[in-house]
């Protein structure tokens, strides 16, 4: 209950903030002028829109996660906010699972603004929507689960470090995240057992972003094996999981000066 | 009356520097007990610890060593803060909120029911006197009114213990009379009231007992009547129909004398016999109007206490 309760302010702060409506705004932008782009291009217009509506759903979503998710603990330590807070009856768990989950139904409602608007451009240019079109709200609950896991990276960083750096790591680690199985390809054609090993470390404790991108695929018509998608579906969840977990661990025990 | 508040020897040193290699100590083996239905005055100059102190009692910081104790609880306990309020020290809460989203999302968290949110909200709004900003965005509050509703926010749950940080910060005269009334008439429902404050003269006006912090040690505590009446400093008297220079040749060279007016004024140590005093103005046919003696007031106390413990040895090590 108090763990809606912060996500709800959380929603609610996220709602009033400014470089939301930036962000979407953008976003919205982007996925209309692709009905421009897609009456300029010669074959399947609809798979640009497609494209073109994902991937910015992918690049905004992404902003989004990262530029509200480290500052969501970071404000509440820096304003001195959650010293009120945490006088209630509320426990540090419950703050932090209440402001992960608060950004996270902010990203939910975002993408479903956006998704709904590649259906109506679909259904503006083909005047149907066909049942194959399902594929992109599955793309798009699978752009969520990788945002849950952004979310969760950044409020892991910015729960001991500043923003900036919060920014840069989480930055860094979802760029890395996106090369994650070139890291295991590069460590196999090695000869030395130690690099090896280490990309072998590398590619299983780094989280593997490679995992969520079907936006090709979806945008060219073709099916995701649900084995795939349900597997990439829990490592996202998972992997959040144990992020969250040991943002836990460190938020317990910081002190707030 | 029983204890609902007890620290023992309670510390926390901060590390500090880039390389986070020294370290401050900004409580040093904190000892205090707070009983049910008084209100505690917590005093110190500034770094003095107060805050520290409170930060620990509400478990945002934890101690290097020692331990807290809310009724009979570790202060960790966060089951406990369902009778406690909290004040921070110059407070700032979520801007984009108003004062009834603020303090219902706060109520909230008591897992009251939304008519019982609703009935709170409103009688602390009122008892604020932030009423008629209740659809006002925190952002557009004063500094003031801030404080008003971080007030309210700590009264939210109607506590059995209330922390305030310098509550008075910030608020214009009628603000703070305001506050003072608040805080005695939450003692008077029977609720503990433990306060910190710079400002002397509402410590004196409202506490029970005070503790003096200085440089994270506790110099002086005990019951205010006790501290700022039981001694006496020295003793003042009036006196007309004699000359500043008539009356220093009755006097001892040692006394102190200076003109008020066209009064004469002696100030004498509080144990001097007055008697040889009295009768030598009187035979030099001077009259004396009174004899008063003087107390010590808070600001005396806290300042011999606060100068007496400025020996203390260095807090950086």
């Amino acid at each position: 209950m108090k763990i809606l309760l912060i996500a709800h302010n959380t929603f609610r702060e996220c709602v009033r903030d400014k470089i939301l409506y930036n962000l979407v705004l953008f976003g919205v932008l982007i996925i209309v002028s692709s009905l421009i782009l897609g009456s300029i291009t010669i074959g399947d217009v609809t798979q640009v829109i497609i494209n073109l509506g994902l991937s910015t759903l992918t690049v905004f979503g992404t902003l989004i996660a990262i530029f509200i998710g480290i500052q969501l603990v970071y404000k509440e330590i820096d304003k001195k906010t959650l010293y009120s807070l945490l006088a209630k009856p509320v426990h540090r768990y419950e703050f932090l699972l209440g402001k992960f989950l608060g950004l996270i139904l902010t990203l939910a409602v975002n993408i479903a603004v956006m998704v709904l608007g590649i259906f109506a451009s679909i259904f503006y240019l083909r005047h149907s929507i066909h049942s194959s079109d399902i594929h992109i709200l599955l793309a798009g609950i699978l752009i969520l689960d990788e945002l849950m896991l952004v979310v969760a990276i950044a409020i892991l960083f910015s729960s001991f470090s500043t923003p900036a750096l919060s920014a840069l790591f989480t930055f860094a680690l979802y760029a890395i995240g996106h090369f994650n199985t070139d890291i295991r390809v590069y460590g196999s054609t090695s000869m030395s057992f130690l690099t090896k090993a280490l990309s072998q470390f590398l590619y299983y404790l780094l989280p593997n972003f490679g995992n969520f991108d079907i936006i090709s695929q979806t945008a060219h018509g073709g099916f995701i094996a649900s084995e795939v998608y349900l597997y990439s579906l829990l490592y996202g969840l998972v992997y959040s999981a144990c992020i969250l977990l040991f943002s836990i661990l460190v938020f317990q025990r910081k002190n707030f000066k | 009356m029983p204890v609902v508040v007890s620290t023992h020897s309670l510390s926390k040193k901060f590390r500090v520097g880039f390389w986070k290699t020294r370290t401050v100590t900004a409580l040093d083996g904190l000892d205090l007990e707070i009983h049910r239905n008084e209100i505690f005055g917590y005093l110190g100059p500034n770094g003095a610890g107060k805050s520290t102190t409170l930060k620990l009692l509400m478990a945002l910081i934890y101690p290097c060593s020692g331990h807290a104790e809310i009724l009979g609880q570790p202060v960790t306990d966060v089951s406990n803060h369902r009778i406690l309020g909290f004040l921070p020290e110059n407070p700032y809460f979520y801007e984009y909120l108003t004062a009834e989203e603020f303090l219902t999302y706060y109520a909230g968290l008591f897992g009251f029911s939304s008519y019982e949110v609703r009935i709170r909200v409103d009688r602390f709004l009122r008892l604020t006197g932030i009423a008629d900003a209740r659809k006002l965005q925190l952002r557009k509050f004063s500094k003031g009114m801030i404080q008003r509703a971080g007030i309210a926010q700590a009264l939210i749950n109607d506590p059995e213990i209330v922390f305030l940080d310098e509550p008075m910060s910030g608020l214009d005269p009628i603000g703070r009379r305001e506050v003072r009334n608040l805080i005695l008439r939450l003692k008077a429902e029977g609720k503990t009231v433990f306060f910190s404050s710079h400002i002397l003269n509402d410590i004196e006006t409202l506490c029970d007992r005070v503790a003096i912090l200085n440089r994270g040690r506790l110099v002086g505590a005990g019951l205010l009547k006790d501290l700022i009446s039981k001694q006496v400093s020295h003793v003042e008297i009036i006196i007309s129909g004699m000359g500043i220079d008539q009356l220093r040749q009755v006097l001892e060279p040692a006394v102190s004398v200076s003109q008020v007016g066209t009064t004469m004024k002696i100030e004498v140590d509080a144990d001097t016999n007055l008697n040889p005093l009295v009768s030598a103005i009187e035979c030099a046919k001077g009259k004396i109007i009174s004899v008063n003696p003087v107390r010590q007031t808070m600001e005396d106390y806290f300042l011999k206490v606060i100068q007496g413990g400025t020996n203390n040895p260095p807090r950086h090590q």
